[in-house]
């Protein structure tokens, strides 16, 4: 391995790095302020190295780690999303259990993981980053250990994702067993022999691959997990797994997909069609039922995935730059509205019931104002990014014609409108019957406001973030178009 | 920049009016009232300015604009212009606007900084979408619109507010989603077609396509205008929005909203898709007329004043939609008159009730009667908006009915002849309205307070309004006909223009359809 090789790798080597620097340092001296301090500055030097790597990219760092515009793209907005959900968990942990300190470390080494998915091109390299991500995640999901409901979320999760890596072993397996390599650039010049994708190990092995990727993503029929576990994690880390875990999964299934030239594969374009269809129409559906918000959200999450395999099953040029902008838009708008969540959750428990949300805006005006301009952004209303996001989806859907998904995708938009918008009504509604209004002495007994500076200049930011895009989205598509452009490398 | 201007002011005037709402109930309305009465100074010196002299040859079909790049990765540029049909409606805008902040003078108590920056946001989203000929950006303003207009209803509506605003919304933005779909449909089979991906307007106009593509194009476009103009398979949203808004809302509703689907039929849905729409235009103005005479029928069984007002805009919008689709000099004439007079009558009427609903606290018709000795200024207005929206001759609203009628005989006797029996049907509830309401006995004792000076201000100058239409429809027709006829020119199949078309003395004769039928007698052209 030599220095460039290295030198490549800084955007994953630096994560990992301040994990084991935040330990060493707790060894010597247990402060909250300063493991939070040295994460973001590891993760803002990570970013740093992200940006200068890029001048060097694309570049193959042995067989299982492929360094390019599209990796790197993805690494800045993983490093991106995991600095707000440190300053978040740093708002929400704050005066929460006695040792806060070592959350930063599993923090960091989930990031370490998801930018290592990114950038995979060998089964290896993939099922090491995802192990990293998914162990992690355990951990951040059971943190709190003295909650019930935590360790209840962290099982479950722990069980069905061994489960689902359990498949995905498989499936590789069979692969590899008719391919005879991991390399996704191999397997799909070995397979690419008209006829060969047919055998019948082959689909099952892309099936079981899918299956297991599917867990991670929460789709349809594979998404019982989603709604526990976001319930029961803390709200920063329900952030977290809805979008970097979720992101660099997707992420990594796009590279796949486009390498492997699964689009001209009919059954596999059939199986993700019928999953992107179950996902909407499942996620949509049964957020209807849901009288908590962190649940409501879990769910239009897992139709805000079902809205992103339309993205990814469009094969036109727009395909991946749609996929790329929704899911920055998505980034944002998610880690927005659980950072809210995380904000309005006191010590006693986090703010789920819609109950606790009823009139929030005449009690907390900017609070509730950025939580309306998340779930607008979740319904796609211009001057957001939501909107920018499904109107790029739309139009990728519309080039390759898939006009069924594309028309359903519109259905299930409506259907979202009624759980969104419910949500904004509570909001505006009135506080509660027997409580003067506009006294601003609400004596409720809701969770005591948490939102700390760090938390509040990370919900400023993201709000400002986006409005940029959803007005000024030119910038954004200009560098995942170049990103865009390096896919091939892979191949 | 004056057309940026005109986008800049209410926004601004909404945020100050926002920020100046700590400081009590009085300031934000008297800044949303200034901000509204420049945007209408701004509009009108926009009229005097490029509509007063003689049409500028040769200056393509804008008479004014601006575009900016905006995102060049898929075409889309800020791009605002006018022509004579967006001039007047932007008129009506700020129009409506200033009567929107008087009639909600005394009504709104609750969070006046907040309700004034919704409705200035509004009238700024209706400015924008007849400002914009980008077709994204047209979508933009078009959404835009919806959710100040949600909060309007949802935070200072009635009693059932929350099921009005989320069904408003719902109703809105399904079908919009529909027409981004065939805007995008648009701008790639145009892409395709001719090698240049752009949501311009004016680009778009004569895109080349088939048959079968034309038509679901045309249908996307036409679901979302539907929805907004409250068509009748697609109105059910309307009556309890209507109702359920408070009056600044309704008046916006009702003047504006739904006059933003009118527009839309007109500028995109029979330009774009000449072809398709004319094929699809007996089934289009079937559902007109069927929304005339179905809106007049339910307007008589309506017990709730406004909801009564709701249904005569789902009878009155249908001449404008039958107008739109008979597709000919009189009756797009007809169809802008009637928005316009319709737009002002019956936001007058939406003013009327709301004073009403603010001095006796209902809205039930049962319980009125008698008003006229105790409020005979209100009544005497009550009586004029009633006599205008049953359209007797020299009110705006008898032009515009009249000329989409004359234009409709031309292409379809039938549709003319039960179209008739609409206007019928609505001297019948208006004059009921008016007996009910402010004659019979005063069975309940009202003693209310008549019009104040305020009040009676705003209604002098509706009333002056339509009667100006009503008797000197030119002053619309001469700014927004040459563009209509611009317009229709664009379409490849509009109707040969009848005999009565060029009799008809209330219409500037027009240079082509002179020519034609001077060619047609064998004359020399």
């Amino acid at each position: 391995m030599r220095a460039v090789d290295l030198a490549m790798l800084l955007p994953i080597i630096l994560p990992a790095f301040t994990a084991t620097a935040v330990m060493l340092t707790l060894a010597l001296r247990r402060s909250h302020g300063l493991a939070v301090g040295l994460t973001l500055a590891g993760l803002a030097a990570s970013f740093a190295s992200v940006l200068g790597v890029s001048v060097m990219a694309p570049h193959r760092v042995t067989s299982l780690i492929v360094v390019d515009g599209y990796a790197l793209f993805f690494m800045g907005l993983i490093l991106c999303a995991t600095f707000v959900v440190a300053l978040q968990a740093r708002a929400y942990l704050n005066g929460r259990g006695d040792r806060p300190e070592e959350f930063y470390v599993f923090l960091l080494l989930a990031a370490t993981g998801a930018s290592t998915l990114v950038a995979s091109s060998h089964f290896a390299s993939f099922v090491l980053g995802l192990e990293a991500l998914s162990i992690s995640l355990y951990a951040l999901i059971a943190y709190e250990r003295e909650a019930p409901l935590r360790i209840e979320a962290g099982i479950k999760y722990l069980i069905l994702a061994a489960f689902s890596a359990g498949f995905l072993l498989f499936g590789m397996a069979l692969i590899y067993a008719e391919a005879g390599t991991m390399e996704f650039a191999e397997i799909a010049s070995r397979l690419g022999v008209e006829g060969q994708m047919h055998f019948v190990p082959i689909l099952l092995g892309l099936a079981l691959v899918f299956v297991g990727l599917g867990f991670k993503l929460a789709l349809v029929p594979f998404h019982l997990w989603a709604p526990d576990v976001y319930q029961g994690a803390p709200a920063p880390v329900s952030g977290f797994i809805a979008t970097v875990s979720k992101g660099a999964v997707f992420a990594l299934l796009l590279r796949y997909y486009s390498v492997l030239h699964l689009h001209a594969h009919g059954p596999v374009q059939l199986l993700l069609m019928l999953i992107a269809i179950a996902s909407m129409f499942g996620g949509n559906l049964l957020a209807l039922l849901q009288n908590n918000v962190k649940r409501l959200l879990a769910y239009s999450s897992i139709a805000h995935l079902g809205y992103l395999l339309v993205a990814l099953l469009s094969s036109g040029r727009l395909a991946v730059a749609a996929a790329g902008y929704y899911l920055v838009a998505y980034f944002v708008t998610t880690l927005g509205a659980w950072g809210v969540v995380g904000a309005l959750s006191g010590k006693d428990g986090d703010a789920e019931s819609l109950d606790d949300y009823r009139g929030l805006a005449w009690r907390r005006p900017w609070l509730a104002g950025v939580f309306t301009a998340m779930l607008l952004s979740l319904i796609g209303i211009p001057v957001t990014a939501g909107f920018i996001g499904k109107f790029y989806v739309l139009a990728a859907g519309v080039t390759s014609s898939l006009w069924l998904l594309v028309v359903i995708l519109v259905i299930n938009s409506a259907i979202g409108l009624f759980y969104y918008l419910r949500v904004v009504v509570v909001l505006y509604g009135h506080a509660r019957m027997n409580e003067p209004e506009g006294t601003g002495q609400s004596k409720q007994p809701l969770p005591a406001p948490s939102l700390s500076p760090a938390g509040g200049v990370a919900l400023c930011g993201l709000t400002l973030a986006l409005i940029w895009l959803g007005v000024f989205p030119g910038p954004l598509m200009h560098v995942i178009e170049a990103a865009r452009m390096l896919v091939p490398a892979g191949r | 920049m004056m057309l940026l201007w005109l986008i800049i002011v209410p926004i601004a005037g909404g945020v100050l009016a926002a920020l100046l709402g700590r400081r009590g109930d009085l300031w934000p309305r008297r800044v949303a009232l200034l901000a509204a009465t420049a945007q209408l100074v701004l509009a009108v010196a926009l009229w005097g300015q490029c509509f007063s002299g003689a049409d500028p040859a040769g200056n393509g079909i804008w008479r004014a604009e601006l575009q900016w790049t905006w995102i060049p990765q898929f075409g889309i540029s800020f791009h605002l212009a006018v022509d004579g049909l967006s001039v007047v409606l932007i008129l009506l805008t700020s129009f409506i606007g200033i009567m929107a902040v008087a009639s909600s003078w005394r009504e709104i108590h609750e969070r006046a900084g907040l309700f004034h920056l919704n409705l200035m946001l509004v009238l700024a989203g209706i400015t924008g979408v007849f400002l914009a000929v980008d077709l994204f950006l047209f979508y933009f303003f078009w959404e835009l619109m919806l959710v100040p207009m949600f909060f309007l209803i949802d935070i200072w509506g009635h009693e059932e507010r929350h099921a009005a605003a989320v069904k408003f919304f719902i109703f809105t933005q399904l079908s919009s989603l529909f027409m981004l779909l065939a805007i995008l449909g648009l701008y790639f089979v145009h892409g395709r077609n001719t090698g240049t991906y752009t949501f311009e307007y004016t680009a778009l106009l004569g895109t080349p396509m088939g048959q079968a593509a034309a038509m679901w194009l045309m249908l996307g476009f036409f679901v979302a205008f539907l929805v907004k103009l409250g068509a009748v398979p697609l109105h059910m949203w309307l009556p309890d929005a209507h109702t359920e808004a408070p009056t600044a809302g309704s008046v916006i509703l009702a003047g504006l909203l739904l006059k933003t689907g009118g527009y839309g039929m007109l500028r995109f849905v029979l330009p774009l898709f000449p072809q398709a729409a004319h094929s699809a235009a007996p089934i289009m103005m079937g559902i007109a007329v069927f929304g005339i005479i179905y809106g007049a029928v339910m307007a008589f069984s309506q017990t709730d004043l406004k909801r009564l007002v709701a249904y005569t805009s789902v009878s009155h919008m249908g001449f404008v939609l039958l107008g739109a689709f008979a597709w000919n000099a009189l009756s797009t004439r007809g169809a802008l008159v009637q928005m316009v007079a319709h737009g002002l009558s019956t936001g007058g009427l939406f003013m009327l009730v709301g004073a009403l609903q603010e001095r006796i606290h209902t809205r039930d018709v049962s319980r009125m009667g008698g008003l006229w000795s105790t409020a005979p200024r209100l009544a005497g207005v009550g009586l004029f908006l009633a006599l205008a929206s049953m359209a007797i001759p020299g009110m705006g609203n008898f032009i515009g009915e009249f000329l989409v009628l004359l234009g409709t005989w031309s292409v379809s006797i039938p549709a003319a002849a039960v179209a008739v029996l609409g206007m019928v049907a609505s001297a019948i509830y208006s004059l009921w309205l008016v007996q009910v309401t402010f004659h019979g006995p005063n069975k309940e004792g009202w003693k209310v307070p008549d019009f104040s000076a305020r009040e009676s201000a705003v209604a002098t100058a509706l009333i002056v309004a339509i009667v100006w239409i009503g008797l000197y429809p030119k002053a619309v027709l001469g700014t927004a006909g040459p563009a209509l006829d611009a317009m229709r020119e664009t379409s490849v199949v509009a109707a040969a223009p009848g005999p009565l078309e060029a009799g008809f003395p209330l219409v500037p004769v027009q240079p082509e359809s002179a020519a034609s039928s001077a060619t047609a007698r064998g004359g020399r052209p």
